[in-house]
């Protein structure tokens, strides 16, 4: 149903005024993420108390409204956008809860709170949350948690699942209900926690978290590792794995990649290798050292170039600025990027590489590949310009043939970045219908009325892959 | 049909169109925004805006959309810095200012028309008529501008923030004391030839840091010229949609200083050093006046530029804690971040705190703080939180739109007394004994 005059009077009742936006340029500039889509709201709300979530879904439980939570908005997959109308419910105000429990090792959580600031906090005890997705420092735990996000860390501390103990949430009949608790284990019952997590905003409302944190490791030490050909890199990431070590990050760039940095920053890289791999150990120094001894051999054994090995903290973020600035050197050749995070199990990435080769050049695309390569979680980005129409044709078959690559070889459409709209039709390829179906009816259980983020994750009959707008 | 037609391309070429697609919405913008921090909207985010633009370029949403989105940005372009993708959001903000301005003369009433001709025509490009003033914040009471303003009702609107300013302007020198340094003493033995650029209101508010800043250059063994011809800088015309006025001081500015041969233009003030390094985004590439424009704009250099670049014969201890508010325009138009730092901690004895979020507005953002008062001290009150968390006995600014803000800041805590505020030039000038 639409928002009428008389649900907004009682959206009004629920929550303050101040945070109930309903002028153009308000609901415009909430109808976005950092996919591609657009979608107007036709009303914001901003609450920052689980009473005022309850009592905006029992009013769009009665009236039949679309609810989408929003964090941040910076989903790739088109999480938070409004696709059928109705409240986006924006919890980038409620940021007002963050506490470390020293004792038990958690810290509690308001929806809002910044991803960053929860390990930033942490660290004054000497602890870490472990969940580093490179959007951290923007995004909330709330999207966090609805997106089960990950990053380089993943590959041995494991993504945010990992590291919910509990939670609180709204149900869509606009109960608050509490999931979990403070305790490493827990087996009462079925795995409600689990099961949000991850689930877009399609079953519930996240409005507390309880999270797990471990203690911080004493040091680091990172290694560049070169390539002449890439093949031999995805062998270096198995035997490094293999050989009983588990580095803290195992991050790759492409040739497409590495040049496209030098020309943007002259950071003094090789262009004529084919990848480079920068490898992070944590833990204690003296086992660092040995360990990364151990890490040199490998590589060198699998064909590297060389590996060097920063000395100091300075050399350290040296190595890594030629990673961080990939995103803003690939957009200068081309101003939209696609990013896609297929993912694939270890053994499969030089086969992967292999393929995206190919794809690359069947589609005549600009393709540049890098990302978290230790846990397969590859971010092939494609760097093109939206209005070009006809390149955005061969770009969006190019990303349907990844997916298929990925899913042949044992992977996944998705790691870390969701389905929401983008990746909806590609789920009965990866589930299969009896698969899908059983997904179907935990949301039809929990949401009979679809009010909640309808739309998302389960593909519409006939819906295509898109990555136009109209212009 | 068709004239709609023609009225959205025309939109699509006067606003920056094409730069708002190299936004992708990924939102690193967000935590470095001080309007999105202080009111919470994404219509008041670098990337809501530049979704706004674009929705106004492509005739979704309606000019009058873009107003109160646009009208509260500070323009202090730390979007910029920080965006991934390269956004040139300066020229989005920019062109939407022009749009808008536009859009709002056929609305102006007879009045306000009057205001902002005096205002931006006559005032701030008039050295005499800002002498005469004083301060080119009072101006809006001591000149012709002041009966206008009063009975338009405008003065309403703008009162309690100028009775705020009032209290914190500095004493003005008397007009004899005042530019002593229009005959210069040339020394021998010069390794730089510099001219000096002193700023329409920074000349009026701080010709004592005008002056010392030429008396430090002439330490660090520079032949300093002080040329009479030079305007205005026109930064505020053109954050004033006064576009016109503004491409006229610009051409004003490249004349006199083409006459000159010299090394480098220096200034002191953050914010008109941003105007005159950007003075090409005025005119068409290809133009010979953008030539013109991007040739003297490569000689424009703010002065910790180039005092960190040269020897300062520095011979005082200042035994104080500092810490240093960054001037917008300097770090995100200018680029000279580490600069001012570095010659802080040249001077033996002083302790830097660098406060957190350093780079985040103080809210003054040119007349900002007079046009939108409330919101410009919400934003200032952030900031003077991370401030006192560093318990400084002095705050370092490089423009004087921040150093009034400070003091500002300092007053409204009840600080006054305990912390005090310096331009960087007045705190080097202290240590190399120059006054
Ligand atoms: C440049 C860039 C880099 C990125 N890097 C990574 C990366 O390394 N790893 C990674 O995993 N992701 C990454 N992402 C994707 C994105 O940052 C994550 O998906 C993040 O978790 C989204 O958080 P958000 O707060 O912006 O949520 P939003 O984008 O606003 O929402 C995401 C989803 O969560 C739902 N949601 C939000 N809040 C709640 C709540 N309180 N209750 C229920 N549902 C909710 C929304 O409905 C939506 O479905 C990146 C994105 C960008 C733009
Ligand atoms: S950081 Fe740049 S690309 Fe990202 S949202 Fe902001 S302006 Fe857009
Ligand atoms: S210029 Fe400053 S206030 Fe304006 S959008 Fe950019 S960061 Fe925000």
């Amino acid at each position: 149903m639409k928002v009428t005059d008389e649900i907004i009077d009682r959206l009004k009742a629920a929550i303050h005024s101040s945070r109930i936006l309903t002028d153009d340029a308000d609901l415009y500039s909430f109808a976005f993420d950092a996919s591609f889509g657009m979608h107007k709201p036709e009303i914001v709300c901003q609450p920052m108390s689980s009473k005022e979530v309850a009592a905006i879904v029992q009013i769009a439980n009665q009236y039949l409204v679309p609810i989408c939570p929003r964090g941040r908005g910076t989903s790739l997959s088109g999480g938070p956008l409004p696709v059928k109308g109705g409240i986006v419910l924006d919890f980038s105000l409620w940021d007002t809860k963050l506490e470390i429990d020293e004792e038990n090792l958690v810290a509690t959580v308001s929806p809002g709170v910044i991803t960053s600031t929860i390990n930033d906090a942490a660290q004054q005890f000497g602890l870490m949350y472990p969940p580093d997705p490179s959007s951290a420092h923007v995004s909330t735990i709330g999207g966090n948690l609805a997106e089960n996000a990950g990053g380089p860390r993943g590959l041995k501390y494991g993504v945010t699942k990992d590291y919910v103990l509990g939670l609180e949430v709204v149900t869509a009949a606009g109960k608050i209900v509490r999931t979990g608790g403070k305790t490493v284990k827990n087996v009462t019952g079925y795995d409600l926690t689990k099961l949000i997590v991850g689930s877009e905003g399609t079953l519930a409302i996240i409005t507390e978290a309880t999270l797990r944190l471990i203690p911080r490791p004493k040091a680091s030490m990172t290694a560049m590792v070169l390539f002449d050909e890439i093949i031999d890199s995805g062998r270096a990431i198995s035997k490094v794995l293999g050989s009983g070590i588990m580095p803290s990050k195992m991050e790759m760039m492409d040739q497409s990649s590495i040049i496209a940095v030098e020309e943007y920053a002259s950071l003094g890289l090789p262009i004529d290798v084919e990848a480079i791999l920068l490898i992070e150990l944590d833990g204690h120094p003296q086992a660092l050292m040995e360990e990364m001894e151990q890490v040199k051999t490998v590589c060198m054994n699998v064909g590297a170039r060389s590996v060097r090995v920063a000395q100091n903290k300075e050399e350290e973020m040296e190595l890594w600025k030629a990673r961080k600035l990939v995103s803003p050197a690939i957009v200068k050749i081309k101003p939209t990027k696609i990013s896609e995070d297929a993912t694939i199990p270890r053994s499969q990435i030089p086969e992967m590489f292999r393929r995206m080769k190919i794809i690359k050049e069947k589609y005549n695309i600009h393709l540049v590949v890098f990302g978290h390569a230790g846990d397969g979680n590859l971010h092939p980005n494609i760097i093109t310009d939206q209005r070009d129409q006809e390149e955005m044709r061969r770009v969006e078959m190019a990303v349907e043939e990844i997916f298929k690559a990925a899913i042949e070889l044992g992977g996944t459409l998705s790691g870390e970045h969701g389905i929401g709209t983008m990746k909806a039709p590609f789920m009965e390829m990866e589930l299969g219908v009896d698969g899908l179906e059983m997904m179907k009816s935990i949301k039809e259980a929990w949401d009979p009325k679809n009010i909640l983020n309808p739309g998302k994750i389960f593909p519409v009959q006939g819906e295509r892959f898109e990555l136009r707008n109209d212009y | 049909m068709s004239c709609e037609m023609t009225t959205s391309t025309m939109l699509r070429d006067k606003l920056a169109y094409d730069e708002t697609f190299s936004c992708v919405k990924c939102g690193y913008c967000l935590p470095s925004c001080p309007t999105y921090l202080a009111f919470g909207k994404e219509s008041h985010s670098p990337r809501g805006r530049i979704q706004l633009v674009k929705l106004a370029a492509e005739g979704k949403i309606g000019i009058e959309d873009l107003e109160n989105p646009i009208d509260y940005c500070l323009g202090c372009r730390a979007c910029e810095t920080v965006c991934p993708t390269n956004v040139e959001y300066g020229k989005i903000l920019d062109s939407a200012i022009d749009v808008l301005g536009e859009y709002r003369k056929d609305k102006q009433s007879f009045s306000e028309k009057a205001i902002r001709t005096v205002i931006f025509k006559q005032a701030l490009p008039n050295k005499k008529m800002l002498k005469l003033v004083g301060t080119g914040l009072r101006l809006y009471q001591k000149t012709k501008a002041d009966k206008v303003v009063r009975k338009s009702g405008v003065i309403n609107k703008v009162s309690p923030s100028l009775a705020a300013m009032e209290q914190i302007t500095p004493t003005i020198e008397k007009p004899l004391a005042r530019n002593p340094y229009h005959e210069l003493p040339k020394k021998k033995k010069t390794k730089l030839k510099v001219a000096f650029f002193t700023g329409c209101i920074m000349d009026t508010f701080f010709s004592r840091v005008n002056d010392l800043s030429m008396k430090l250059l002439q330490k660090a063994n520079c032949e300093v010229v002080f040329l009479k011809e030079q305007t205005c800088c026109g930064a505020l015309h053109q954050h004033s949609a006064e576009k016109e006025t503004a491409i006229k001081l610009a051409k004003h500015n490249i004349e006199a200083f083409e006459k000159l041969e010299c090394d480098f233009i220096i200034n002191a003030i953050g914010g008109c050093g941003a105007a005159l390094v950007e003075y090409h985004h005025l005119f068409d590439p290809g133009s010979t006046w953008y030539e013109r424009a991007k040739t003297f704009a490569e000689k424009n250099k703010d002065i910790s530029y180039i005092l960190s670049r040269l020897e300062l014969p520095i011979v005082n201890t200042i035994n104080r804690r500092i810490t240093y508010q960054p001037s917008c325009h300097l770090t995100n138009v200018q680029k000279v971040v580490q600069e001012p730092m570095r010659l802080i901690e040249q001077i033996p004895g002083i302790e830097f705190a660098r406060m957190k979020s350093q780079d985040l507005c103080c809210g003054s953002a040119g007349i900002y703080n007079i046009v939108h008062h409330e919101e410009s001290m919400k934003i200032l009150d952030m900031k003077m939180k991370t401030v006192q968390e560093t318990k400084p006995h002095l705050i370092v600014t490089t423009n004087p739109g921040c150093h009034l803000q400070m003091i500002l800041g300092v007053k409204r805590e009840g600080l006054e007394g305990k912390i005090d505020v310096k331009h960087i030039v007045e705190l080097l000038a202290e240590a190399c004994d120059v006054s």
